[in-house]
């Protein structure tokens, strides 16, 4: 059995109209011991329900968690040997950033000696090194996350639950902490499971991601795997920016409404193509080289987006419009207006289940 | 550019929402008039003779009304330490306290509660708990008085139910549950302002590192309500500590509070200079708790201003 095993998992709510809404849909998951978990998805999706059911603020309907071989899920919160950062910090107001941080410890009874000890530990730990006399609200809001994640760590948990901790911080900031985040998790071997909705910050923290849709988990891989190979046309257009191109499966490859026409060379070898019948094919931006003269793909330059690093190109296929992000430098970039070929690279594009 | 600048400075005009300082006149004339003067005159009156005949007071200074308060001259021209109105100030600050203790005790939960309801809940129980300010303090004091007499629906069960020696009219105990169930009120509505402003987010946080539902509610809610239970404990302890009407309607007049005896000494005993003295006294002493709450509060950190 796995470190952290989540298994048949369901929960619904009652809505104010009387109704349910399923928030958790027979969830099974296994989280490794030491691993950076990532739980993805949409607002609504069911991610922030199974993290507090792990925590123990919520109490799942049916199915059962077991930690290192111990059932939790009918034990109360404060029993579980797990601790949750907030998305809203959730820092006593009325304590000291060092007071925050002894609260667990001192919810276990440790002498006085070992907390200050543990809470020096911490605080090192998140770089807040010092501050203990400060309050929370004298803090910026980056330095009271640190406070969370010190408060949390400072428990040494079996597994360190953390709900989108990193939302309200500015893009600089977030970017810097989901490194510092995976230097300490990879530091301190403790299982961390991270709640996102933001799909880049999944992919350059998880080990491993499980994309959650309508109360379901639809894929859980490593984010490589994720980002080349997604089931379906939700997790190819959720995770990254991708073109979903819906057409009719010929023998040598998809025509495209309108006159384009994907080639058999161009799809995945592992790809299943029908012979005849619908068909849904997914190509990222980056995964097109823009032709002089014609192509299997033909239309017209509407926008030619800079974004610094790279080029956006909308291209007006027919009825569709087709991304293409081209390298800012060293290429030449179509002017608006120009009728242009769009070349996928081999086998780049995949088919999904629509 | 300085014709432009005298133009604006013309059209000044007060920011929106805020009004000039002739508007706040009415109110502060009204105030001047029913709290600053008839302290005053209360202070003066305190350091004056009473009238030889009928009520009122004459005018020679003289400050025996306080010693009055402590010393009783007795008929053979000695005199003694007086521990009667002693004793009926002991008793309103005993009264006073044990009132502002139980609607604590009571307010606190009952506000949490009202706190985690749905806001259309909250609404509704809000105005639950104000309703008895819709009816007159006297009759629902009556009423009371009804409830809890020998002859009552209390009385009816204790008999039932064999305790026959049910008897609390006219004694302390029915002045204290008048006051209590007077000052609930006031002391719920504060505290439920401030719960209903707790981010229950902390409480699952504290859930959360291990503490138990008492450990939670001792070391996260309190701390968190403490400004409300601050202005609870003014709002009951210092007008109850004036209070007149549940000593003489439920107390029956023989477990004396202090405002009983001021409202005698202006009334039947015509002796205005010794009620003033005492109402003086009694702001004084009002004024005292109130200094040692606000010392405490501050203690503590929080911003509480009573005064």
């Amino acid at each position: 059995m796995a470190y952290l095993d989540i298994s048949h998992v369901s929960k619904n709510y009652p809505t104010p109209e009387g109704g349910t809404v399923q928030a958790l849909d027979d969830v099974s998951l296994s989280i490794e011991s030491g691993e950076f978990f990532v739980m993805l998805g949409p607002s609504g999706c069911g991610k922030t329900t199974l993290l507090r059911s792990i925590a123990g603020l919520e109490y799942p309907d049916s199915g059962t968690i077991t930690l290192d071989g111990e059932r939790i899920d009918d034990l109360p919160a404060y029993k579980r040997p797990v601790n949750t950062v907030f998305q809203s910090y959730a820092l006593f107001p009325h304590m000291t950033v060092g007071q925050n941080v002894a609260f667990g410890l001192e919810m276990e009874g440790l002498d006085k000696k070992e907390i200050s000890e543990r809470v020096g530990n911490a605080l090192d730990q998140v770089k807040l090194t010092g501050l203990n006399k400060r309050r929370p609200l004298q803090l910026s809001g980056g330095q009271q996350q640190r406070v969370a994640l010190a408060r949390a760590l400072a428990k040494k948990p079996k597994v360190l639950l953390l709900d989108e901790p990193l939302s309200a911080l500015d893009l600089k900031l977030r970017r810097g902490m989901q490194i510092e985040l995976k230097r300490l998790q990879q530091d301190t071997g403790i299982s961390f499971v991270f709640v996102t909705h933001d799909q880049e910050e999944a992919m350059s923290m998880g080990d491993r991601i499980a994309v959650f849709n309508f109360g379901e988990v639809v894929q859980l891989d490593t984010p490589r795997e994720i980002y080349r190979r997604p089931v379906n046309s939700f997790v190819a257009d959720f995770i990254g920016e991708t073109n979903l191109l819906e057409g009719q499966a010929q023998s040598d490859g998809v025509a495209l409404p309108g006159g384009g026409f994907i080639s058999r060379s161009v799809i995945a070898t592992d790809c299943d193509v029908p012979s005849s019948g619908p068909v849904t094919v997914t190509i990222r931006p980056e995964d097109f080289e823009i032709a002089e003269g014609n192509s299997a793909l033909n239309g017209i330059v509407r926008d030619v987006i800079f974004t610094g690093d790279s080029v956006r190109v909308h291209v007006q296929v027919a009825d569709i419009e087709v991304v293409a992000t081209l390298p800012s430098y060293g290429v030449r970039i179509p002017d608006r207006g120009a009728t242009v070929g769009l070349k996928p690279l081999e086998h780049s594009a995949r088919t999904v289940a629509s | 550019m300085t014709a432009l600048n005298e133009k604006t400075s013309k059209l000044k005009r007060n920011p929106p929402g805020q009004t000039g300082p002739w508007f706040a006149f009415p109110t502060v004339f009204y105030l001047v008039l029913t709290i600053a003067v008839p302290l005053v005159i209360t202070v003066v009156y305190s350091f004056l003779e009473k009238a030889q005949i009928g009520t009122g007071v004459q005018w020679s200074f003289n400050p025996r009304a306080y010693k009055d308060i402590f010393i009783q001259e007795k008929l053979d021209g000695t005199t003694a330490f007086d521990t009667r109105y002693v004793k009926v100030l002991w008793n309103s600050f005993l009264y006073s306290g044990i009132t502002t203790v139980v609607t604590l005790i009571l307010s606190i939960p009952i506000a949490m509660w009202i706190a985690t309801r749905t806001a259309a809940a909250r609404n509704f129980l809000v105005a639950a708990v104000t309703l008895p300010f819709w009816i007159s303090i006297l009759i629902r004091t009556y009423g009371l008085r009804q409830i809890i007499d020998d002859m009552g629906p209390i009385g009816a069960i204790m008999h039932r139910i064999g305790y026959t020696s049910y008897h609390i009219i006219y004694t302390p105990i029915a002045t204290v549950t008048g006051l209590i169930y007077v000052f609930l009120p006031f002391m719920i509505l504060p505290i439920y302002a401030s719960a209903e402003r707790f981010d229950f987010r902390l409480a699952e946080a504290a859930y959360d590192l291990g503490a138990r539902r008492m450990t939670v509610l001792r070391r996260v809610i309190l701390p968190s309500i403490r400004p409300g239970i601050i202005s609870g404990i003014a709002l009951v302890f210092i007008p109850a500590l004036g209070s007149f009407l549940q000593s003489d309607m439920l107390g029956g007049g023989k477990t004396n509070m202090i405002a009983n005896v001021i409202a005698n000494n202006y009334g039947q005993a015509r002796n205005w200079p010794f009620g003033s003295a005492l109402s003086v006294l009694l702001m004084v002493l009002t004024l005292i708790s109130v200094v040692i709450v606000q010392r405490i509060a501050a203690r503590k950190g929080d911003k509480v201003e009573l005064i």
